[in-house]
């Protein structure tokens, strides 16, 4: 009866990007159909009508209505804030020396505590170098110590219980034991409750109050529906949260959970379970889980990133400039600011369609940050006649940007080359393909390595892309560009099916 | 049964009755109302049974058919009713012997402590039970099961954990056939059921059930999480298609989650809920009755 979340959500996408179509009315519609999204991933019916008239007034002011791609920047506006909300700053750990780290773990019967508990334990052990504790507090459920004594022994990680003490009890010993067998770190699992037990809740309060935890986590079944807002607020009341583990996120479930108590805890999910087994679990990623809810993958969100950097209006001047000789250092920045703002490009080119033939490896980010910190230490006059820089002004400007004259040389010549190229590529009558090339939109960089006159490998202009670039088989270049665009449309179209 | 229930539920009922009679007590039935109704009935996790039902009551107040806001409880509870498909058969253990009720679940659903409950209630009934630790997954799963035997006193068949699951099925069966059990409850790991290769072990598990005692499983009851929500929907339709669930027991409805889910697997699966879970004790169990469910949602004002 209801459509597939992602089915919905492609189509309001689409529906949203068809430029100069978006009104104040199918504002509210699109954002109506992202609300009843946002429901079916499990959001809190509150919540989900929170963010909406979060969005609804920052689109607002951003002016979405006048810019051409308004419906990606509405979708755009939504992902960033939902990222924003779900992100977690700092560290989950604070250790410190000269005392033990206590990690307490709460939440309903059922979330994962007791398999969570392993998992950190692991966790601490093998990437934190601590030596964990674990302690089995619950004292409820039948065979509660018996399941974490054998995850225990499995790993190699010490249980401390003692028959017939209550919670707060041993979580007191533990400390004990903890200081008498050398563990610097302690974790306490407790049973699980609901947070309408005043008795089970008040039970809480006394190890905490005994042991004061240095963090204390709240393990949430990543399947929970509106009810979390409910239970997560309560163990807030009783427990001043740090953090949230987000369990059982390997099934199919969106985890719109998480939304709702990070909305109404304020504490950020840390980490997430993925599978039964103690490995796994992972550090928290606030924009796969966006992703998930809304119902997009990562991909999507990299190529949108890549897409909305270079605006097809300044890739198109680009290349007038280019082909009438006019491109200047300043277009050359502009260029590599671009790349920069993309993010780590080796990063961005594994997930990037339509850049089949750049081998990421061969991408030094560091080339790039050194080459823009030369041209920024040139002055705008500089940029735009390059033949202005002697000596003393090379001097000036490898001081400023913390380079060699050497380096400035360098970056000088291969500017030189790539202007030489240009006029190469004019004379051997391969405009049109260049233009199609860059008007097929998508970026300029992609489309470097095709530029290239036949066996010259590597982009010119583009220092730290060395080799990147695969060489151009004469003739290819059309039937390449119409590949690439097919590629494009496909994945636009899969995008919107998916 | 309605003592129970209600205690399970009374907070619901509490909060969605008075929350109801609260926005009808206006009088009017204008379009923000009805917003208000929507947002207490998703809140009950009934996701598009919510919707469903808030656009029954716009149809019906336009055709006439609720005339004051006073017809809106009623209205909206025989419409659950209907969604709910009214009351089904109930499990009726006496039809083979042994009758053989396979558990499953996703992880931490409930299904150890379920059949706990189940084999407290059909004790007291005077059945003879046995019980089938094939969890031989999860870290003391066995454990858990066992002492659950010893304090219902009932006997258990079982093997070290990492034993084959299918293979202790099958004794179980063999031992059931020969102890002239009434009832056997075979315990299973927890799995999701986008698990494919544990989905496919659940499968062997019923059909070596089946090769002992022909017919067996004579009942597959799913557990759900009374506080999960809209993936139930996911979990019913992918456990009904790999083991042909009959029925579904929603646990953990001592708190404040609702368990609404089960409207829309009723009306899009046909899965009839047979107990409902208020504890982890093995009285926490009470047959699940729709007309409760239904009064405890929207007490009659
Ligand atoms: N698939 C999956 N299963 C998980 C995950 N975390 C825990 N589980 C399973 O969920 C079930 C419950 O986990 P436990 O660790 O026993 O949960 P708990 O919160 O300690 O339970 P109580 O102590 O009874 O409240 C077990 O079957 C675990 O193996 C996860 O990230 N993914
Ligand atoms: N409050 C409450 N807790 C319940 C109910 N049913 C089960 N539990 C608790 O939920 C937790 C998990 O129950 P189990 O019976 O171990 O669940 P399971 O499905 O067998 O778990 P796995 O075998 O690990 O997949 C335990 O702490 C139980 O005590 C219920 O109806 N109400
Ligand atoms: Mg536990
Ligand atoms: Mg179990």
């Amino acid at each position: 009866m209801f459509e597939s979340l992602t089915q919905r959500v492609s189509k309001i996408f689409s529906g949203l990007s068809r430029p100069g179509k978006l009104s104040e009315a199918n504002m509210d519609e699109g954002l109506a159909e992202i609300r009843s999204a946002l429901l079916e991933a499990d959001v809190h019916f509150r919540v989900a009508t929170d963010l909406i008239a979060r969005v609804r007034e920052k689109a607002a002011g951003q002016d979405v209505l006048k810019s051409v791609s308004a419906g990606q920047m509405l979708v755009k506006i939504f992902h960033d804030e939902l990222v924003d909300m779900m992100a977690a700053e700092g560290e989950p750990f604070a250790f410190e020396r000269g005392r033990p780290t206590i990690i307490l773990l709460a939440g309903l019967q059922g979330s994962g505590k007791t398999t969570t508990c392993a998992k950190l334990a692991l966790h601490l052990r093998d990437e934190h170098r601590r030596k964990p504790l674990m302690v089995a507090a619950d004292v409820q459920r039948p065979a509660a110590v018996d399941q974490l004594r054998t995850l225990g022994a499995a790993n190699d990680v010490p249980v401390f219980h003692v028959a017939g003490e209550p919670p707060e009890k041993l979580a007191t010993l533990a400390l004990k034991e903890a200081a008498a067998t050398g563990r610097d770190t302690i974790l306490i699992d407790t049973a699980g409750r609901l947070h309408i037990d005043e008795e089970l809740m008040q039970e809480l309060g006394r190890v905490r109050a005994n042991v004061t935890p240095d963090v204390t986590f709240l393990v949430c079944d990543a399947m929970t529906g509106q009810d979390a807002v409910r239970s997560a607020s309560a163990f807030k009341e009783t427990l001043p949260l740090d953090g949230v583990i987000l369990t059982k996120l390997d099934g199919d479930s969106r985890g719109g959970a998480a939304l709702s108590v990070r909305h109404v805890t304020g504490a950020p999910v840390r980490f997430v379970g993925v599978g039964e087994k103690v490995t796994d679990l992972q550090e928290f990623h606030a924009d796969r889980l966006v992703s998930r809810i809304l119902g997009m993958g990562d991909v999507v969100t990299l190529v949108e990133k890549a897409q909305g950097v270079l605006d097809e209006e300044q890739a198109e001047e680009q290349m007038k400039r280019m082909l009438d000789n006019r491109f200047s250092l300043d277009d050359f920045l502009g260029q590599l600011k671009a790349l920069k703002k993309m993010g780590s490009m080796r990063d961005l080119m594994s997930h990037l369609p339509g850049m089949p033939d750049v081998d990421p490896d061969a991408i030094d980010d560091k080339a790039l940050d050194k080459t823009q910190a030369v041209m920024l230490s040139m002055t705008p006059d500089e940029r735009k006649r390059p033949e202005l820089i002697d000596l003393s002004r090379k001097r000036r400007i490898a001081k400023g940007s913390g380079t060699t004259v050497k380096a400035v040389d360098g970056l000088l010549k291969q500017f030189q080359q790539m202007q030489q190229m240009m006029k190469k590529l004019k004379k051997g009558g391969l405009m049109s393909r260049l233009a199609g090339r860059f008007m097929g939109g998508g970026m300029g960089l992609g489309s470097m390595g095709d530029m290239l006159p036949e066996g010259e490998a590597g982009v010119p202009g583009m220092p730290g892309m060395q080799g990147a670039g695969a060489p151009a088989r004469p003739g290819a270049g059309v039937d390449r560009r119409k590949a690439r665009k097919a590629e494009r449309q496909r994945r636009k179209k899969g995008r919107r099916r998916r | 049964m309605i003592g129970k229930l209600f205690k399970g539920l009374k907070k619901t009922r509490e909060a969605l009755a008075s929350g109801v009679r609260k926005l009808l007590g206006r009088g009017t039935l204008d379009d923000a109302t009805l917003d208000e109704l929507e947002e207490l009935l998703y809140t009950s996790d009934l996701g598009p049974a919510a919707t469903q039902l808030v656009d029954a009551i716009r149809t019906g107040f336009k055709q006439g058919e609720l005339k004051t806001s006073d017809d809106v409880l009623p209205f909206m509870r025989t419409r659950l009713l209907e969604m709910m498909g009214g009351a089904s058969a109930p499990i009726d253990v006496s039809a083979h012997k042994p009758h053989i009720v396979l558990v499953v679940g996703v992880n931490g659903s409930g299904k150890t402590t379920s059949i706990a409950k189940l084999a407290g209630l059909l004790r007291n009934e005077g059945r003879r039970v046995m019980l089938a630790a094939c969890d031989t997954f999860r870290a003391a799963a066995v454990e858990q099961l066992t002492i659950w035997a010893e304090r219902l006193d009932v006997p258990i068949i079982k093997r070290e954990t990492g034993a084959n699951p299918s293979g202790l099925a099958f004794d179980a069966a063999e031992a059931a056939l020969k102890e002239d059990v009434d009832v056997l409850l075979v315990d299973t790991a927890g799995r999701l059921h986008t698990q494919k290769n544990l989905m496919v072990e659940l499968v062997k598990i019923a059909r070596v059930l089946g090769k002992c005692v022909p017919g067996a499983p004579h009942e597959v009851l799913l557990i759900l999480d009374g506080t999960t929500g809209q993936n139930a929907i996911n979990q019913a339709r992918e456990f009904k298609q790999a083991v042909d669930v009959t029925g579904l027991m929603v646990s953990k409805l001592d708190g404040t989650a609702r368990g609404g889910a089960v409207v829309s697997i009723r009306e899009q699966l046909g899965l009839p809920v047979h107990f409902i879970g208020l504890g982890e004790t093995v009285d926490d169990i009470e047959r699940f009755d729709p007309e409760a469910f239904a009064d405890a949602l929207f007490e009659r004002v």
